[in-house]
């Protein structure tokens, strides 16, 4: 019986970006779930980093998820303040009326 | 056993991740959201990395989708007027992801399949979580500065966007308050017998 190795890991998280990017192209009128999306694709990301830091036996790859992670939460929260602010403003969250707030 | 485990697991979290870009409620989508990083957070205890997985489950599902939850809920939308027309995006997303399946397999099979000789998710060290303490807060303490300022940063442009004064509702002015002497509010009056002031 196979082991678990790394390709497992780079197969699955190769499907789970792309999961993420198809999501983008398909939500383009809900940008919450454009947002979630982009939250996965850094899930993939985050799985890949740990990934190659365990089967490499070195520990840098799990410091890079960590900060991959404090971004994610980031982009989570300013991501989100932009739509309160707009949905307050606007009161819808369509996303191809964003481009009025060009001069 | 464990790769019985890791199939289980990669299903569990592809179907959720398609339900997230699926799903027609987008309260349904930050469950399916939920569902994927608890599964992405079990894969990280099987092979070993028990501190991110904790991690993962604190920060992305503590806060990140519970802020999602928030927000969605929050925001009084029509999502099914959102969703109308979303069939025509199908066609050029699956070919997005076609080219990209495609570009990362090409990638991949070029690439020499490696095994996994070096398995060891916590080097030097008694635990996973003693083995990135022992780097974060020495070699990388930089890294972890920054990861805070990032934070703050965040956390204040948040903050910054979120706030307003809306001109109708009273606030209170402390400095207003305590700099009010007896004088500014009352006067003293000598009233004469028989007339008024």
């Amino acid at each position: 019986m196979m082991d678990l190795t790394v390709n497992h890991f780079m197969s699955l998280s190769a499907i789970l970006f792309t999961i993420g990017v198809v999501g983008i192209f398909v939500n383009r009128k809900n940008i919450i779930v454009m947002l979630m999306a982009i939250e996965l694709i850094l899930l993939s990301v985050n799985l890949n980093l740990v990934a190659f830091s365990v089967f490499s036996g070195t520990i840098m790859g799990q410091i890079f998820a960590m900060l991959v992670l404090t971004v994610a939460a980031a982009e989570a929260a300013v991501g989100l303040a932009i739509l309160v602010v707009y949905f307050r403003n606007r009161g819808d969250i369509a996303v191809e009326s964003v481009d009025l707030m060009k001069g | 056993m464990e790769l019985i485990a890791f199939y289980i697991f990669s299903v569990i979290v592809t179907v959720s991740a398609v339900a997230v870009i699926v799903a027609r409620n987008p309260v349904h989508s930050v469950l399916w959201l939920i569902l994927s990083f608890f599964t992405a957070a079990g894969m990280l205890v099987l092979i070993g990395a028990e501190f991110l997985a904790m991690l993962l489950v604190v920060v992305y599902v503590g806060a990140v989708a519970v802020l999602f939850l928030f927000v969605v809920m929050m925001l009084d939308v029509d999502f099914v007027e959102l969703k109308q027309g979303s069939l025509r995006y199908w066609p050029f997303a699956v070919l997005v992801g076609i080219a990209f399946i495609a570009e990362i397999t090409l990638a991949g099979l070029s690439r020499e399949m490696g095994q996994n000789e070096l398995f060891n998710p916590m080097p030097d060290a008694a635990t996973n979580a003693e083995a990135i303490g022992a780097v974060l807060y020495t070699q990388y303490f930089l890294l972890f500065q920054l990861a805070g300022i990032i934070l703050l940063i965040a956390m204040i442009g948040a903050i910054v966007l979120t706030l307003r004064h809306r001109p109708d509702v009273q606030r209170q002015n402390i400095a207003r308050q305590t700099a009010r002497r007896r004088s500014d509010a009352t006067e003293a009056v000598s009233v004469e017998p028989n007339k008024g002031i």
